[in-house]
């Protein structure tokens, strides 16, 4: 480590202690003001959890049940509050499942640390029980990883493991520790990582830029903005809303970008992608400034490249230099931390209102909510519909919830139709599409922000991924709402066979068990909801309960998601049936 | 979209599965490295890979930006051949014989500008700096009397242009 030295900070090292490797994570964590991990025991990390148990005063350790659920744990406690979240494992299959929530982490920049124990170092490379490569397999998910191999390294490197993993775009770290330097005793001693000579976390915002950037937004006739979760992740909510209001641009978000912005402001037109609303899909290639902030042009967001916003100049707010000119050329590429660039954007902007471009958002809406939109979310006909959910539960939660969605049908409708008045309110698998992430991640936003009305909605298939961890909710009394909704498919693919593989289903029909009888089998309060008629008193049933509360609805087996954006196609050949 | 061959320079520290995560960025897109070297550069305690790829300047210029990313990276470089100077070495190992008996072998040697390393009673090792088509010109010649060893160094390079690492350093110190 002699090469890659933090940089120092003047103040002296405190005094040091004689302590274990062990106890010395212990107070690592301590000091990068951790309180609560997830985990699961084994041989090589046994050490730590010895310390855990003489330290369980100053910080908890939830037992999860699979050690993928304490990644999706640590991943929903780290999006709902900001804080880095810590997930724990042991060597070989205890590192190997932390895989699948290192790579949701990755993609959809979430601040990890997590800790892996390792065979010692006397027996690295020679194939030992329990001994995998874990930063050879982590490498391509984690923004960071490191082995430890003395326990001197250990405070160094921790401290490096948190500024990493919170600093600049956020992401996964991954530090894995062999038992011997668990065991090893040395004197210890903390200091914060301020820096990294080979990494700059935040570019600086560049004047010329900004001021480029204005110019064309002040002489724009039909400017849109499109956000992601860089404004969430950079808290520049306010400036976003200040900027939105005062050059009266129609403003809609990607899947990560909702909640930070209400759903209910007048000049939020909804969501884009493959399953996005349907005016700020076609207008994309109607306005004539794009204004991208904190997002990176997705695929699911921009559908074919070749005809994506192609008459637009296009204006690009990001903290990650490598994104730029990555899907969608630029013309103003504006890098930095997104409050700081917003802030110097917004004395340099013309109050406007563009009237005429915002009624055609209203138009496109009007007609997206007669051929969608009403059966979705106040049917008619006899099945109950995902969208007539959602909408029980914004009625029943305010507005106030937070919602976690694993990956399907449910989760597209749920991010359509969701209400919020609050950021960092809706916390989903993105990027990565993880099936199973819901339950455990609703565990660690409820444990993140106990405040909160935690509403997890998920869909039969994706809960059988992780249903385990129901565990937890029972042993630690964690009060989330569970809403299944069971369409007894595995509807998103069923979808996509039905319209592009002729209707051959072929795996995606799911028979499936007493969903509540397994709830009572955990002692979690459930109910299921078959008619229409009870949907409204369960709901409201389920968000008064001060305890776990496991709600199943059996919904339409063969509901198609619309609007949608046949995979390859343009946005503009959106499809509303 | 037209491929050309790029020499990517890579300043980092020095540091243990950084060649793991690198070489990762490339695995990723799918795309050949045709070389790679890893020595000290000119700024002491900072290590230089120089990798060669036959690809499209958009995906190495993406790459590059991929590559700088990493954490222990702290400047990835990209140039085409007409920006840098650049060389590989070959070793060949011969029969001893053959520089008896076979007469155009010594013009081989001399014409190619290649130095004798070593001559022992069984083989001698021949030795060739160059471009690499000079290098696979004189491969080309041996061949016919039989090599016994053959060996090609990665592309070695350095720009004509100034690459501005020094500054990047000097600004984080004075932070």
């Amino acid at each position: 480590m002699e090469t890659l030295k933090a940089q120092k900070t003047a103040k002296k090292k405190e005094t040091s202690i004689r302590i274990s490797g062990a106890e010395a994570i212990i107070h690592c964590l301590l000091a990068e003001g951790v309180d609560l991990i997830y985990g699961y025991p084994g041989g090589a990390i046994m050490p730590v959890y010895d310390e855990l148990y003489k330290f369980q005063d100053k910080l908890t350790h939830i037992l999860t049940r699979h050690e993928q659920g304490a990644t999706h744990a640590a991943q929903g406690y780290a999006r709902v509050n900001g804080k880095v979240g810590v997930a724990m494992a042991t060597s070989g299959p205890g590192a190997t499942n932390l895989v699948t929530g290192l790579a949701d982490a990755q993609i959809d920049s979430t601040p990890l640390v997590c800790i892996t124990g390792q065979v010692p170092r006397h027996l690295l490379g020679s194939d030992a029980f329990q001994e995998t490569d874990i930063v050879g397999i982590s490498t391509p998910v984690t923004k960071w990883n490191y082995q430890i191999t003395k326990a001197s390294e250990i405070p160094e490197i921790m401290a490096k493991a948190f500024y990493i993993a919170r600093s600049g775009r956020p992401g996964p770290v991954l530090v894995d520790i062999t038992k011997n330097a668990q065991f090893d005793e040395f004197d210890f001693a903390y200091e914060k990582c301020t820096g990294v000579r080979s990494y700059k976390p935040v570019p600086k915002p560049d004047v010329n830029a900004i001021e480029a950037a204005a110019k064309l937004i002040n002489n724009a006739k039909k400017p849109y903005i499109v956000f992601g979760q860089g404004v969430i992740l950079g808290e520049a909510e306010e400036e976003l809303k200040a900027l939105v209001e005062k050059a009266g641009i129609p403003a809609a978000w990607t899947i990560l970008g909702l909640s930070a912005m209400d759903t209910d402001h007048p000049l939020n037109v909804g969501m884009v992608g493959m399953h996005g609303n349907y005016g700020p899909n076609v207008l994309t290639n109607e306005c004539d400034v794009l204004v991208a902030i904190g997002m990176r042009f997705d695929d699911r967001v921009t559908g074919s490249l070749d005809t994506y916003a192609k008459q637009a100049k296009v204006i690009h707010f990001e903290i990650d230099p490598a994104e730029i000119n990555k899907n969608v050329k630029a013309d103003v590429a504006v890098l930095g931390d997104s409050k700081q660039t917003l802030e110097l954007l917004l004395p340099l902007i013309h109050k406007k209102e563009h009237k005429a471009w915002r009624a055609e958002f209203e138009e496109k809406y009007k007609i997206e909510y007669e051929t969608v939109i009403k059966k979705d979310i106040s049917p008619t006909k006899d099945g109950l519909t995902m969208g007539e959910v959602i909408e029980q539960i914004n009625i029943a939660s305010e507005h106030k919830a937070v919602m976690v969605t694993d990956v399907g049908q449910h989760q597209m409708i749920a991010c359509r139709y969701a209400k919020f008045k609050q950021s960092k309110s809706n916390i989903t698998s993105g990027g990565l599409g993880t099936m199973g992430f819901a339950l455990p991640a609703a565990i660690g936003a409820k444990m993140g922000a106990m405040e909160r009305e935690v509403v997890a909605i998920i869909g039969d298939g994706g809960y059988q991924m992780t249903i385990q961890e129901l565990g937890v909710i029972f042993q630690h009394n964690v009060p989330v709402k569970i809403v299944v909704l069971n369409n007894e498919h595995l509807g998103m693919v069923r979808q996509w066979q039905e319209l592009f593989f002729e209707s051959r289903y072929a795996s995606t029909v799911m028979t499936n068990p007493d969903f509540v009888k397994i709830a009572e089998g955990y002692h979690i309060k459930s109910r299921r909801v078959v008619e229409r008629s009870e949907l409204e008193d369960a709901v409201q049933e389920m968000i008064a309960s001060k305890d776990p509360y496991f709600l199943e609805v059996r919904v339409e087996k063969e509901d198609n998601v619309f609007p949608m954006i046949p995979s390859g196609a343009s946005v503009s050949d959106i499809r509303l049936k | 979209m037209e491929k050309k061959w790029f020499t990517i320079s890579v300043y980092s520290e020095n540091n243990i599965g950084l060649l793991n995560r690198i070489s990762g960025i490339f695995l990723k897109r799918h795309i050949n490295i045709e070389s790679l070297n890893v020595s000290k550069s000119e700024i002491e305690n900072v290590s230089k890979f120089t990798i060669v790829v036959f690809a499209p300047e958009e995906w190495v210029r993406k790459i590059a930006g991929q590559i700088e990313k990493q954490i222990e990276v702290i400047k990835a470089f990209y140039h085409t051949d007409d920006e840098t100077i650049f060389q590989e070495s070959a070793l060949f190992k011969i029969a001893s014989d053959l520089l008896f008996d076979e007469r155009q072998i010594q013009n081989i040697i001399k014409e190619s500008n290649s130095q004798i390393v070593t001559v022992a009673r069984d083989f001698f090792v021949l030795s060739k700096t160059g471009r690499r088509h000079e290098i696979d010109e004189m491969h080309d010649a041996l061949e016919p009397y039989g090599i016994m060893q053959f060996v090609r160094s990665g592309r070695i390079a350095v720009t004509k242009a100034t690459m501005p690492i020094t500054n990047i350093l000097e600004e984080f110190q004075n932070q």
